[in-house]
């Protein structure tokens, strides 16, 4: 314990990224993520590396572009209205197979929206968001420990997959403080030959692009990057499966909805209810196997979501509508309680008597 | 056994401080803790208010909704989070800042005038740690500067004797 | 047996698709031979916009990047700075330069970025078929100002040099055009010097080239280049516009 320390969620972020050998960051300031910014401005020229306040989100995530495709590890943040800006540059990321771990510290939205914490870019985040044939791997970190540990393994998932990471997280997480181990393990060097290095006249060219004007040899292209993705959803699934052996009901949710789900779950076992947790952390690849295999021994689903409900869709596909699943949610930035929660598990423990 | 505190006042009364200091001095006796501000316009001259929670186990959601320990050090938050307060819960107010007492019949309320007496000894701005002598009069000495070491920066090491000094004024109230 | 003309080495074998009559292969030309006399093969890396030139990356045998409309001297920011010791040019027109990516050419000209802008002036989008650019004459009858460009309802032509020297940041802005062969040569020394600036670490450098679009302004070569020295030059002199290094 005595060589953690207290941090924010965001400067988890900034630390680990640095950590993770992230010399280049690149963004523009918007609440609740300025944390990020601030941080690596202070410390990235005392590491010999880059901090550039670009003149837009655009700007930035280009930027993040260039440095990719140069081969180095690079990171940009922002919140919600910003990711929409963004979003152009990441789908031209994803087009050139690069690399770049973008984080989005969630507010309410759409438009302006609010500043308080949201998970309503779930949609945008793993079903595109961008234009194009393409996924992003998502990474949804619930305790400002995985802030740190998740941005680590993101540039890690970002090179061996050559697709652009996003850590979705949330204006809480972001602003929390909770001990943290900056202890990370070794990091595996990605060898890129297709980098922008210069040919030093000693190779061919390369070129970063994401054009390609002959159908076939687009759609080849894109084949290619589906095999990894495929490669992905075998090998990059995480989750983290609370209390679920004995589960009747099980409770769905990520980031800051599965910190209120736990406190739920664990107030309603105290009242002798049979009820778990399912806490995606990959949203994109999805856990459906664990998911699946829930929906052979619970009785209900229970999603729990800073939106409207959008994860619900996936946790829908994943159990083949075999079981009903049910919503608590809140959106606009309020964040739902422990008792709507349990509130509701009650409801369905009466309902089946 | 979790305890979840509810820290609220004006924005410059030093509420983030004091929680991040509480949440130190969990940490340095090994628990579980986690520390959430709230922010927003209101961070600029309004109210100011955090949620800090000191656990045996992980800390499920960090939003204290109702509070085991409420310090209120104006009269704005005490309005706001009276009654979110859990039956049987404390209260501690500074009654300096509120005029009035505390209206549930359900809680301990616990009166400090933490203002004056920073005032009173020279330390205007250390009433929040006066405050919080009072609500973690029970811990030791060696602990809390433990904490106080940790959650004060490097360039303000200066700062911690008076912090401590102000910490005794509080615990002796 | 002496070689009076070769072609550059930094060029590709790979044919360029222009239209007959169009000066980008001349502008290409002279970037290549600018990168062959600097002996800088090795380390540059181009940065191709969207527009005519989208395939430029096609045409040199260094590393190229392609960039999205209007975000080119964004991403060279982010090579630039990956590796300084890296010699980092993008090549763009009026619609991807001065139209989207506005925001980007003026912040990274402010900052001073130590890149090489090669901009083609041709006051028309030539690839989308012809539309009304940021640059159009007023009066130039475009498929999207088809009546004439009229100032009282789509504003003024953008002079991308002049507006830019109101900055502190950049090292070297100069206008220059290619409509005959004196004009070629002294466009090929501003660009070779926009190069060396980056060489010898001295910052933005912004070389304005006035082209054609035979096609797109539905003109026979010669007469594109006749229009361009008529039309143009009196609204675009050619010019220095900044350069530091004449500054006492």
């Amino acid at each position: 314990m005595s060589d953690k320390v207290l941090m924010k969620g965001n400067e988890a972020i900034a630390e680990a990224a640095i950590a993770a050998g992230c010399r280049h960051y690149f963004g523009y300031p918007i609440t609740p993520q300025n944390e990020i910014g601030a941080y690596m401005s202070k410390r990235m020229p005392k590491v010999g590396g880059v901090f550039l306040q670009a003149e837009s989100e655009v700007a930035a995530i280009n930027m993040v572009y260039g440095v990719a495709g140069a081969g180095k590890r690079v990171m940009t943040s922002s919140s919600s209205p910003g990711i929409s800006l963004k979003a152009e540059g990441i789908s031209y990321a994803a087009g050139a197979d690069l690399p770049a771990v973008i984080v989005n510290i969630q507010r309410g939205g759409p438009g302006l929206g609010g500043i308080q914490p949201s998970q309503a870019d779930y949609f945008q985040a793993v079903k595109g968001g961008g234009h194009g044939d393409y996924k992003l791997i998502v990474l949804a970190p619930a305790s400002v420990q995985e802030m740190a540990s998740l941005t680590v393994k993101a540039f890690e998932l970002a090179d061996r997959y050559l697709t652009p990471v996003m850590i979705l997280s949330d204006g809480t997480l972001g602003q929390m403080m909770e001990p943290v181990s900056l202890d990370f393990p070794q990091q595996q060097v990605f060898e890129k030959p297709w980098a922008l290095t210069g040919t030093k006249c000693a190779r061919p060219k390369n070129v970063v692009n994401s054009l390609h004007l002959v159908a076939e040899k687009l759609e080849q292209k894109i084949l290619a990057r589906y095999e990894r993705y495929k490669a992905a959803e075998q090998n990059e699934v995480m989750c983290e499966e609370y209390l679920m052996d004995d589960a009747e009901i099980c409770v769905v949710g990520f980031g800051i909805s599965s910190r209120v789900a736990r406190s739920a779950v664990n107030a309603a076992r105290a009242k002798g209810i049979k009820v778990g947790l399912i806490r995606p952390v990959t949203l994109w690849p999805f856990p459906d196997a664990a998911l699946k295999a829930a929906a052979k021994k619970v009785k209900a689903f229970i999603c729990v979501e800073c939106s409207m409900g959008q994860m619900i869709e996936d946790v829908k596909l994943a159990t083949e509508f075999s079981k009903p699943i049910h919503l608590v949610c809140r959106s606009g930035g309020v964040i739902p309680s422990p008792e709507e929660v349990v509130g509701k598990i009650e409801e369905l423990m009466i309902n089946d008597k | 056994m979790t305890t979840q505190y509810l820290l609220a006042g004006f924005g410059g009364q030093g509420v983030l401080f004091a929680g991040k200091f509480l949440a130190y001095l969990g940490l340095t006796k090994g628990k579980q803790v986690s520390w959430l501000p709230s922010y927003g316009p209101e961070m600029r001259g309004g109210t100011a208010n955090c949620s800090v929670i000191i656990s045996d186990d992980p800390v499920g959601s960090p939003i204290v909704n109702a509070s085991d320990v409420l310090v209120a050090l104006n009269l704005p938050s005490l309005d706001k989070f009276e009654s979110a307060a859990k039956p049987g819960s404390t209260i501690f107010v500074d009654s300096t800042l509120i005029g009035r007492k505390v209206n549930r019949a359900d809680v301990c309320a616990v009166y400090v005038p933490a203002t004056q007496l920073a005032s009173d000894n020279g330390m205007a701005s250390l009433a929040n740690i006066i405050m919080m002598g009072k609500v973690l009069a029970a811990e030791d000495e060696e602990t809390v500067k433990a904490a106080l070491v940790k959650a004060i920066s490097a360039k303000r090491a200066d700062m911690i004797e008076l912090n401590m000094k102000a910490f005794r004024i509080g615990k002796s109230q | 047996m002496k070689t009076v003309f070769e072609k550059p080495k930094s060029l590709s074998n790979v044919p360029l698709h222009y239209c007959p009559g169009c000066t980008h292969g001349i502008v290409h030309r002279l970037v290549a031979e600018a990168v062959d006399e600097l002996g800088i093969e090795g380390k540059t890396i181009g940065v191709a916009p969207v527009g005519c030139a989208v395939l430029i990356y096609e045409y040199y045998n260094f590393d190229m990047a392609q960039a999205a409309h209007g975000r080119a001297p964004a991403v060279a920011t982010g090579i630039k700075r990956a590796d300084p010791n890296n010699i980092v040019f993008t090549y763009q027109g009026d619609g991807d330069l001065a139209s989207i990516g506005m925001a980007e050419t003026v912040h990274a000209a402010a900052r001073g970025e130590n890149i090489t802008i090669i901009f083609i002036n041709n006051t028309i989008y030539g690839m989308t078929g012809g539309q009304m650019a940021p640059t159009s004459l007023p009066g130039q009858v475009t498929q999207t100002s088809p009546y004439g460009r009229n100032p009282s309802l789509c504003g003024y032509p953008i002079k991308v040099c002049e507006m830019l020297a109101t900055l502190d940041g950049p090292e070297y802005l100069e206008r220059v055009s290619v409509h005959n062969v004196k004009f070629v040569r002294s466009a090929k020394k501003a660009i070779k010097k926009a190069f060396e600036n980056q060489v010898n670490n001295k910052g933005f450098s912004l070389i304005e080239v006035l082209s054609t679009c035979t096609t797109n302004w539905g003109l026979a070569p010669t007469a594109a280049l006749k229009w361009l020295e008529e039309k143009m030059l009196p609204y675009y002199p050619v010019g220095v516009y900044k350069d530091r290094s004449k500054v006492q």
